[in-house]
């Protein structure tokens, strides 16, 4: 065999090795019903859930308890995922700091006993493309 | 009144450069073709250029009108009044062109026009098929700001960034009432991306991806007409250029990350960040090929794939960011502006022409005879541009998760992926091994290239391998490195600062203009020694460690890792230990636009929705008067800084300034670091929640408390003390007369280490009572003297409490960062160096191209060294 086959087929092996260890890194979206079934079976790689949070008519999300007098690494707050099963997530981090504006999220982590154990957490804001744009004029058409 | 017509003119002239870069594609196509008639190549190519020029103009126009509707504050623009406004200092209104995707573009299709022009000045005799792809690639970008729509198609071509706010909101009902409604102010440039980076880093990064398109223009105009090594002496130096310039608009866009975003670092593995990187690495692995692309036919087809694949990776980028995909994966990719469609013509059109044109002439380029031995300098550079190339690959397949996605969707399948939870271990898991690979491989590869390694003189490599293991073994040593993978990193890194030292010491002396290659080198050994430090070994340090927060134990003690406890708590002037620092939070500061550094909030009263404040006080800063009391002044109104005090255990203290942003664009509040930087580290400071600096406090329901002196009451879980009344002359902000009286009344309150007095007063004025509370922002609370009642000896006082003032902030320690910004110096000067000497070398080659074409029957009269 010709050295540059020999070397083609190694090229080949490692990009064979990337794909598969990238599929198996890549995590998946799942609700809360799966995210039990897998931890259930021992599964305890990270996995996504995108869920809504739950308001008020004031507003104010539900259920959402943070104290960082008592513990700043400390949050924890109800999701409702897209099945609207609630669960409660609890982050150990401070809470994010646009929070309070979010109404989509997606939570990074797994599920234990009671809770959902968040590792990571992704807001969605309402985008400035949508909402705050006809906010903001409307806002100054009332002024004139 | 509305200006129209700069909008009118601005649209004309985005057409006109559309309309004129076909024309211009079709005329360079044929005076490129080699069956054009001989006689009517030189018109064709005539009109070609002058069609080229009307379209560097139209560009021009475009550019201009669009930067007098952002100078001018046309608000009745869409993208005026989207993306500045009045308050805008100059430089910012500049970055506030090319924030939206529009202008974008706009800055992609400027630097194509100064990029072509400059070819068809220095390069007469590839002019004709490399700008025929540089016509259609203006056509392509043109067509994204075009913002037309077919009649009867009802379909929309490309987005205009002179569209009119009526136009593009029409269902407002202000238009109803009034037309010609302008808003008085626009919404101003992300306050996030006002900073100085901000205004150099885009049209950097977009210059470097605008240049990878000549190295690929050459690599089809080579393939067009049958010059398949020709094309690369002219195509290097741009490929040195280009990977000069996209390297350090990334770098910046790395550097911006770090000085502003709070996630601890300058590289997040992000899909917009990773879609960046992936051309520049594989432009990295095709210069290589290229240099040995006219000895070696095996590295020429490499080039040829290489030079190729870096343009669509930019495209592929392109379409990444722009198209909407990437979706919940990424938090700066642009939203969706309806081009998704476009962006994929785009993107498959270049593909597809590309490949094939590659494969029609594939059996056309050399093959080699023999193999390459495994000692030669062909056989090591290749080997480096295979690991760069693995590199690259594995990042693009993760980053793409988002696209098979899409992609299985289209085909009816659910796949529902999503990228690994924990990215940044994924990619350097991998990313790590090859580097270090690399990095060996420069030390290596220039050992050969130089013919001081070869078949029988391996030994040569012996002296740098001992040195490196000498020293690695003392880094080792001294910096208590005990991961096995650092390890190696550092070690291969030591190894290619030494080997390519050694080289660069040899050939400095004879010639220092063709050290380009092993500066380089040195500097990306230098960056990796950085980043395994600052990042390996970047330590926490503001652990919290007071047993208060360690209320829940179960929790604390059953995840057995601190990590989640990398937050402390911190009250308004009350110190808390935090490593080997005392902290302080002493105040909360804002930034005038005249006044140096920052000025107590205090000092000041903003003025809402405004960006002026109006001085409270004369506002004097290192015995220099700015402002006097009631003056007004400029004030950047998103800022507040938070005046952390650092004491260390020598007594010495300094005081850090992380930044807060309440930034309505980003929905809500943003934190940016304060970085304090030492010779051997970075402290690196951030607060990650604060108490809203605008919003009013909100106060509890009034409680009130009957005591008489020396009474002792409780206040929002303190003891209180009414240590007196007395009687007072002056009441802040009321004036006395002489029939008037004041008392006020000492309240001692004690917190755990600190005591505060506060001294509500009760007034008597005009037989008028008076009362004027106190409020402690450290304590949270509210207390005003309500009544005194002369019978009982008792006084009354109403308390209210709100949230303390508190922020919760983190610290991190960055060893060695500096390594990282010294070796992208020294990147940045390898890159000059060697894109100066093939320019250089082109230069010489074309004259004597010339000069042979001139006077072809003139006689040689000494052979050159080619």
């Amino acid at each position: 065999m010709k050295k540059t086959h020999i070397f083609a087929l190694i090229i080949i092996a490692i990009a064979a090795g990337i794909i598969l260890s990238t599929a198996g890194d890549a995590s998946t979206y799942v609700d809360f019903t799966q995210a039990e079934e897998l931890a259930l079976n021992g599964d305890n790689g990270s996995i996504h859930v995108v869920g809504k949070l739950k308001k008020d008519s004031h507003g104010q999300i539900m259920g959402m308890q943070y104290q960082p007098e008592v513990d700043p690494n400390y949050f924890a707050f109800t999701l409702q995922d897209n099945n609207n099963r609630e669960q409660t997530v609890i982050y150990q981090s401070p809470k994010p700091q646009d929070f309070d504006k979010s109404e989509q999220v997606v939570v990074i982590g797994r599920m234990e006993k009671d809770h959902f154990a968040a590792e990571k957490i992704l807001l969605k804001c309402p985008s400035k493309y949508e909402n705050g744009k006809l906010e903001t004029t409307e806002f100054k058409a009332a002024k004139l | 009144m509305i200006h129209t017509a700069v909008g009118q003119f601005g649209h004309f002239f985005v057409i006109l450069s559309f309309v004129s870069a076909l024309v211009a594609t079709f005329a360079y196509f044929r005076a490129g073709l080699t069956t054009t008639a001989p006689d009517e190549l030189s018109a064709w190519r005539r009109f070609a250029r002058v069609t080229f020029y009307v379209h560097a103009a139209a560009v021009l126009g475009v550019v201009f009108c669009l930067y007098w509707i952002i100078g001018n504050n046309y608000f009745e623009y869409h993208y005026a009044w989207d993306n500045s406004s009045i308050s805008l200092p100059t430089e910012f209104v500049i970055s506030s062109f090319w924030q939206d995707q529009e202008g974008s573009f706009l800055l992609w299709i400027f630097w194509n026009v100064v990029l072509g022009l400059v070819l068809i000045v220095t390069n007469r005799s590839w002019e004709a098929p490399v700008m025929t792809v540089f016509a259609l690639v203006q056509a392509f970008l043109a067509s994204m700001i075009l913002g037309v729509v077919i009649p009867g198609l009802d379909l929309k071509i490309g987005s205009t960034p002179f569209l009119l706010l009526r136009e593009s909101m029409p269902n407002l009902p202000v238009w109803k009432m009034n037309p010609d409604f302008i808003p008085e102010d626009g919404n101003g440039l992300n306050p996030l991306l006002q900073n100085y980076w901000m205004v150099i880093h885009p049209p950097t990064l977009f210059l470097g991806f605008a240049s990878t398109l000549i190295p690929f223009s050459f690599a089809i105009a080579g393939l067009w007409l049958r010059k398949t090594s020709d094309w690369i002496r002219p195509a290097l130096p741009w490929a040195l250029f280009s990977a000069l310039v996209l390297g350090v608009g990334i770098l910046m866009g790395a550097y911006w990350a770090y000085e502003t975003l709070n996630f601890g670092g300058y590289w997040n593995w992000d899909p917009v960040e990773n879609t960046s990187f992936v051309p520049w690495l594989v432009l990295i692995a095709a210069i290589h090929t290229m240099i040995i692309g006219r000895k070696n036919a095996t590295a020429l087809k490499t080039s040829f794939i290489l030079a190729i694949a870096t343009f669509i990776l930019v495209l592929y980028s392109t379409f990444m960011t722009r198209s909407g995909i990437l979706g919940n994966a990424s938090v700066h990719s642009f939203t969706d502006l309806g081009l998704s469609g476009q962006l994929l013509l785009y993107l498959l059109t270049f593909t597809i022409a590309a490949i094939g044109l590659l494969i029609y002439r594939w059996k056309m380029l050399p093959s080699d005879e023999e193999e390459v031995s495994s000692y030669s300098q062909e056989f090591w550079i290749f080997i480096g541009a295979t690991v760069l190339c693995l590199s690259s690959f594995q990042i693009l397949a993760t980053t793409s998760i988002p696209v098979y996605n899409s992609i299985a969707e289209a085909f009816g399948v659910v796949l529902n992926l999503a990228l690994p939870a924990d990215q940044i271990a994924h990619y350097n898991k991998f990313q790590l091994w090859f580097f270090a690979l690399i990095i060996i491989l420069t030390g290596v590869g220039q050992y050969f290239w130089w013919k001081r390694a070869g078949k029988d003189k391996l030994q040569v490599l012996y002296i740098p391998l001992m040195i490196t293991l000498i020293i690695s073994a003392a880094a080792i040593t001294i910096g208590k490195i005990n991961n096995i993978s650092y390890i190696v990193l550092l070690t291969a890194s030591i190894f290619a600062v030494i080997a390519n030292g050694s080289i660069l010491f040899d050939i400095i002396r004879g010639n220092y203009r063709i050290s380009g290659g092993a500066v380089t080198h040195i500097g990306v050994a230098l960056m990796l020694i950085g980043i395994l430090f600052s990042s390996g070994y970047s330590k926490v340090i503001s652990i919290n460690n007071s047993g208060l927060m360690i209320s829940r134990s179960d929790e604390f003690t059953a995840n057995d890792n601190k990590e989640n406890k990398e937050n402390i708590t911190l009250w308004r002037n009350r110190p808390e230990r935090m490593d080997d620092y005392l902290l302080t939070w002493r105040d909360v500061r804002i930034e005038a636009r005249e006044v140096p550094g920052y000025i107590p909030k205090d000092w000041v009263d903003i003025i809402e929705n405004d960006f002026r404040a109006v001085a409270m006080k004369d506002i004097v800063v290192d015995e220099k008067r700015y402002y006097e009391k009631g003056d007004t002044l400029e004030i950047y109104p998103e800022n507040y800084y938070y005046e952390i005090e650092y004491r260390e255990p020598s007594g010495k203290v300094f005081t850090l300034f992380p930044r807060v942003q309440i930034n309505p664009q980003m929905g809500g509040i943003i934190s940016s670091p304060d970085i304090q930087s030492k010779y051997n580290k970075d402290l690196y400071t951030y607060v990650a929640m604060v108490t809203n600096p605008t919003a009013e406090p909100q106060w509890s329901p009034t409680e009130e408390f009957t005591v008489a002196m020396k009474d002792t009451f409780f206040v929002n879980d303190y003891v209180a003390i009414l240590d007196n009344v007395v009687r007072t002359d002056e009441v802040e902000g009321v004036a006395l007369g002489p029939n008037d009286a004041a008392v006020k009344a000492i309240i001692r309150v004690l917190d755990k280490e600190q005591e505060f007095i506060i001294t509500p007063s009760f007034i008597i004025r005009d037989r008028a009572i008076g009362r004027k509370p106190e409020v402690s922002e450290e304590l949270g609370l509210r207390i005003q003297f309500n009544e005194i009642n002369p019978q009982t000896g008792k006084f009354t006082f109403a308390v209210n409490t709100t949230q303390r003032e508190f922020i919760v902030m983190k610290a991190l320690e960055k060893p060695f960062i500096n390594v990282l910004w010294l070796g992208t110096f020294v990147l940045v000067i390898g890159f000059v160096l060697a894109t100066i000497r093939r320019f250089r070398d082109f230069v010489k080659m074309r004259d004597k191209e010339n000069q042979k074409t001139a006077a072809p029957k003139t006689p040689k009269l000494k052979p050159q060294r080619v």
